[in-house]
């Protein structure tokens, strides 16, 4: 087993591999996720994004990567509603898919490679592969907001990622591309399914649309969620306890319930 | 056993989430917390830059044996930051701060309150079997990445 936590995209990537596999391929996709910042990041002024954004670039000067994520970023826009946006306050920032994305690309080169039992994750949102110990999946505690040292629910999957947009670490840092405004009504949003680069750019384009999002998320096939929002409160999807664990028992998916903190799997 | 480093990174996160609720201003100062430890040697910072090999790569399996394991210090928005975490094997038994911020009577507030917190909920969350954590956790914190170089020191 390989663990290895890596500095990048001004966040902690954490690799858990569970595979053998050769000499190389963890430095592969390290290399490769620092190429993506310095390809992407807003916080870099020679970054072909911010270049692309200034108008000091033309599309086809830019990685043909930056043309794939744009694409991406068009068919989340539709997706959602418009509530994912690349330029959400006026200035282009792809970055609410960028590390879904980056996060995925890096699971499919660890398969590429023959792994198939792993855990990816970065700045919050987790990509995992197979079983980490047979018969069991990967679980994933997910830290509430406001309560800075609770879990608030716990994920349990396998072959799929989860996603988590929030308010607690960054502020109200997602803007409704809509209106413009930064979005206050849920604390943290949380979105399973098969692709973590979907959980990534639901769970960012549902913190921005707040509670109105519940019933976009309840209809979207193959996801589910669970929200906090501002005042505490939670609610989830009804696909939701196939994945999670929810704050009381005998819920039937239309239940709001306080957090409790779980101490026991 | 890889649950208890990601058990650990649940309680980090809370402790930077902690960290960043506080209004800083100016630049911290320093002081050990626990006078034994004298830092003879220079730490080194957590780098930034792209490496061609990764560092901190664990491979070998935890002993049983009792150990401490100190991280590297890691320079946080707020002043330097260093934890020590306290192992029998693999299982986490204690989690100290050898080095925190105490510029301002706030951050002194917060070493009192978060650090014995992050000492609970680190062994509270050993139970809950985690692998790994989700949260609002965009922004790296030099107290993670000095956890988590501990563990990775450790090799849990």
């Amino acid at each position: 087993m390989v663990r290895h936590a890596e500095h990048v995209m001004g966040t902690v990537f954490s690799f858990d591999l569970r595979d053998q596999l050769d000499d190389g391929v963890l430095t592969d996709c390290v290399d490769w996720l620092h190429w993506v910042d310095a390809t992407f990041s807003t916080y870099r002024d020679d970054s072909d994004i911010s270049r692309l954004g200034r108008g000091e670039a033309r599309l086809t000067e830019c990685a043909p990567e930056v043309a794939q994520v744009l694409d991406l970023c068009a068919e989340a826009t539709r997706r959602t509603d418009g509530y994912f946006s690349a330029m959400p306050t006026g200035q282009l920032d792809p970055s609410g898919l960028v590390k879904g994305w980056a996060i995925e690309e890096v699971g499919n080169r660890l398969v590429a490679a023959g792994s198939r039992c792993h855990s990816v994750g970065g700045g919050g949102d987790v990509a995992v592969m197979g079983q980490p110990e047979p018969g069991l999946p990967w679980r994933i505690g997910v830290v509430a907001p406001g309560d800075a040292a609770s879990i608030a629910t716990v994920v349990s999957i396998r072959d799929a990622g989860v996603a988590t947009s929030g308010t607690a670490e960054r502020g109200a840092h997602v803007v409704n591309p809509l209106t413009g405004r930064p979005a206050t009504e849920l604390a943290s949003l949380t979105v399973v399914g098969p692709s973590l680069m979907w959980a990534d750019v639901f769970a960012t384009a549902g913190l921005a649309r707040g509670m109105a999002a519940r019933g976009w998320l309840d209809a979207l096939d193959g996801y589910e969620a669970f929200a906090i929002a501002a005042d505490g409160s939670a609610w989830w999807t009804q696909g939701f306890a196939a994945y999670g664990e929810v704050p009381h028992s005998g819920f039937t998916g239309k239940d709001q319930g306080r957090l409790s903190k779980l101490t026991e799997s | 056993m890889g649950r208890a480093v990601a058990a650990i990174v649940s309680t980090v996160i809370g402790l930077v989430l902690l960290l960043s609720f506080k209004a800083h201003v100016g630049n911290a100062g320093t002081t050990a917390l626990t006078s034994q430890h004298q830092r003879a040697h220079t730490t080194t910072k957590a780098s930034r830059a792209p490496k061609a090999k990764p560092s901190a790569t664990a491979t070998k399996k935890a002993s049983a044996t009792k150990r401490q394991v100190t991280g590297d210090t890691a320079d946080t928005n707020y002043g330097p930051v260093q934890v020590q975490v306290t192992l029998t094997g693999s299982h986490i038994d204690d989690v100290t701060a050898i080095q925190l911020p105490q510029q301002s009577q706030r951050d002194i507030q917060i070493d009192n309150y978060a650090v014995p917190q992050l000492r609970q909920e680190a062994i509270d969350a050993q139970s809950a079997n985690i692998n790994s954590v989700s949260g609002a956790t965009f922004t790296s914190d030099g107290y993670v990445r000095s956890l988590q170089s501990a563990l990775d020191k450790a090799g849990v």
